[in-house]
């Protein structure tokens, strides 16, 4: 089969497929379905600075091939992060990516300041992803990744809080007019790694009440409904960051869904939503991709990665 | 699709996730029952945990699991209930023998042991009812005695009234529009001369139904100062802990309030422990609730 090791940037890899941030929990839950340590990488669920409740229920719609969720970034605050999960995840032998969020931008720095010291103390994670499109905040979903000024301060400043060597990937929003701009400013800033993209802002009605079905009223629609879309993003930053790492995230399910992103640009994916359909999917979706690199004839995964762009190897477009 | 943790030749200690054969489909009253070819499942399998369903087929639009309660248990496999409500389990109901279905499981904290010796009571509502007969016939064979509540809406949504009888349970029925047994609300019965005596005598009362039920079960139990132990039916996207939709506000040993996972911190809940007015909010007091941590931006 294909060799399935890719890098993102600095960072290798043994397969191209991550958990995406919220969908993994912080790997423990996941453990008894997947070997942690083969799978590409564990992206944590975003971690805050404070423990934090998260929204009320219904938190959950499920909407043709995909579903809303309103979790509102639930979890224990960094110091139990640190304490339990992260060195449970890293004796596992898996790659820890820390997706990070704050309320704000001095909140960012105050949880890259602490990874910072947690790295000192010998508790090294294999990247940091800065969480600045979460949808499920207050302010209509106003995030940082709608504006390229707030993703470039976030992202400025969580990257000079942390050690030289960690890479920070951030994570960007679908729901902006340019996707393009927000690239910029976040490469610009010091991203070392884009992850494209999060959920799209959704709603649902209650057919009984006729009110919003969930308890935070919106949500971040996911899941294959969004996948053209995500693809499109993927496209759209590889087309005008050439050789910039990309990661693929949206509604993937299979290994050739996978492939698409690769092709559009990403050298590694992250898989979401279908964990909750299938909890080993993380493992089979690498495996489907090696099987598809092998129909394509493609011997590693580099060869597919950008393929819609400049074609495949051999049969390059100028 | 075997668990990476577990070596071949050995059993797993945790859940699983397995394509089972479908090798008995059956009707009972409003509900279908489907008993699997699971015995990895099964083994493991105690009162009170659940399975998690795909659903839709390889293709399917449908990607959240379904979770469903464990009716039965054995080292074959397990059975499970299945009430028709919406499109996904409307498929489910729709499969026959010699399908296969992708299951996860078991899942959940299981119903614990009364902590003294003594009658039970378990109390259920409508399909609710298909998690107490585990725990029932396990009680029985401890050798105490058992009171069985049971409601639904109608005669046709009552569930297993026959298996606890089966297993030398007293039965109690009631139905919302008198179709069998007495008419009226299954706490209601449960608080009458009967079901109440049954109660105050009990060391432990046992409860899976509807959100109200099982208040309602919590308060009587509260009162008459029994331990009450409560399955609760939250949606669920994974059944495994990862999706945090199916939480409800708990009061730990600290005394604070956590919004706690039902798939992994339940579906088993401490009765007095469970802040029955305030599930579906986040309460004000709750461990990391908005007013406490800041607005966010």
């Amino acid at each position: 089969m294909a060799d399935l090791h890719t890098t993102v940037g600095s960072l290798a890899l043994p397969t191209p497929v991550l958990t995406a941030s919220g969908c993994a929990a912080a790997g423990r839950e996941l453990a008894p379905f997947v070997d942690l340590a083969t799978i590409g990488g564990v992206v944590t669920k975003s971690i805050m600075a404070e423990p934090r409740s998260g929204r009320p229920t219904p938190r959950m719609v499920e909407t043709p091939s995909g579903m809303l969720n309103s979790i509102g970034l639930q979890g224990p605050g960094v110091e139990v992060f640190l304490a339990e999960d992260l060195p449970w995840l890293l004796d596992q032998g898996a790659r820890a990516v820390v997706s990070l969020a704050g309320g704000s931008t001095a909140e960012f720095v105050r949880l890259a300041r602490r990874l910072a010291r947690a790295w000192d103390d010998g508790l090294r994670p294999a990247a940091v992803e800065v969480n600045i499109s979460c949808p499920n905040v207050a302010n209509r979903g106003l995030v940082f990744a709608c504006d390229p000024h707030s993703s470039a301060e976030v992202v400025r400043a969580v990257r000079e809080a942390l050690p030289p060597e960690l890479p920070a990937w951030a994570k960007l929003s679908p729901d902006v007019t340019d996707i393009v701009a927000i690239a910029a400013a976040a490469l610009d800033a010091g991203a070392d790694a884009l992850s494209l993209v999060n959920t799209t802002l959704g709603m649902a009605i209650d057919h009984t009440t006729l009110r919003p079905t969930l308890g935070g009223v919106t949500g971040g629609l996911s899941g294959p409904a969004i996948r053209p879309l995500a693809l499109r993003c993927v496209y759209q930053v590889a087309a005008a960051f050439p050789g910039v790492p990309l990661v693929g995230i949206g509604g993937i399910r299979t290994g050739w869904d996978a492939v698409e992103f690769l092709a559009a640009g990403a050298s590694a994916v992250q898989v979401g939503t279908v964990i909750f359909h299938d909890p080993s999917a993380p493992a089979r979706v690498a495996d489907q991709i090696g099987h598809a690199l092998d129909d394509l004839g493609l011997a590693c995964v580099s060869d597919a990665v950008g393929a819609a762009h400049r074609g495949l190897p051999g049969q390059e477009r100028r | 699709m075997t668990g990476p943790g577990t070596p071949p030749g050995t059993a797993p200690t945790g859940p699983v996730q397995r394509r089972c054969t479908v090798v008995r489909v059956g009707r009972v009253a409003a509900y279908t029952r489907l008993r699997l070819a699971a015995p990895e499942i099964g083994a493991l399998a105690r009162p009170g945990q659940f399975v998690a369903f795909a659903v839709g087929g390889p293709t399917t639009s449908l990607l959240l699991r379904r979770a469903v309660a464990i009716y039965r248990a054995d080292a074959h496999g397990v059975e499970v209930v299945v009430s028709a409500h919406g499109p996904g389990t409307h498929w489910l109901t729709g499969r026959h023998e010699g399908d296969e279905l992708d299951v996860v499981g078991p899942l959940g904290r299981p119903f614990p042991d009364p902590d003294r010796p003594g009658s039970a009571v378990v109390v259920g509502g409508g399909y609710g009812t298909a998690a107490l007969v585990g725990l029932t016939a396990r009680l029985r064979a401890q050798g105490r005695t058992v009171t069985a509540v049971l409601g639904a809406a109608t005669a046709e949504r009552l569930f297993g009234a026959a298996d606890l009888e089966g297993l030398g349970a007293e039965v109690l029925v009631s139905t919302d529009d008198g179709s069998a047994g007495t008419r009226g609300l299954v706490t209601t019965l449960l608080a009458g001369s009967t079901g109440a005596a049954a109660v105050a005598e009990a060391a432990a009362v046992y409860a899976c139904g509807p959100m109200p039920m099982l208040a309602a079960t919590a308060g009587l139990a509260a009162t008459a100062g029994v331990p009450c132990w409560c399955s609760v039916e939250e949606s669920m996207a994974c059944g495994i802990g990862v999706c945090m939709t199916c939480v409800l506000p708990v009061v730990g040993d600290d005394g604070r309030t956590r919004m706690l996972r039902s798939c992994v911190a339940g579906p088993t809940f401490d009765g007095s422990a469970v802040r029955w007015a305030d599930v579906g909010t986040v309460p004000p007091d709750t461990v990391g609730a908005p007013a406490a941590a800041g607005a966010g931006h």
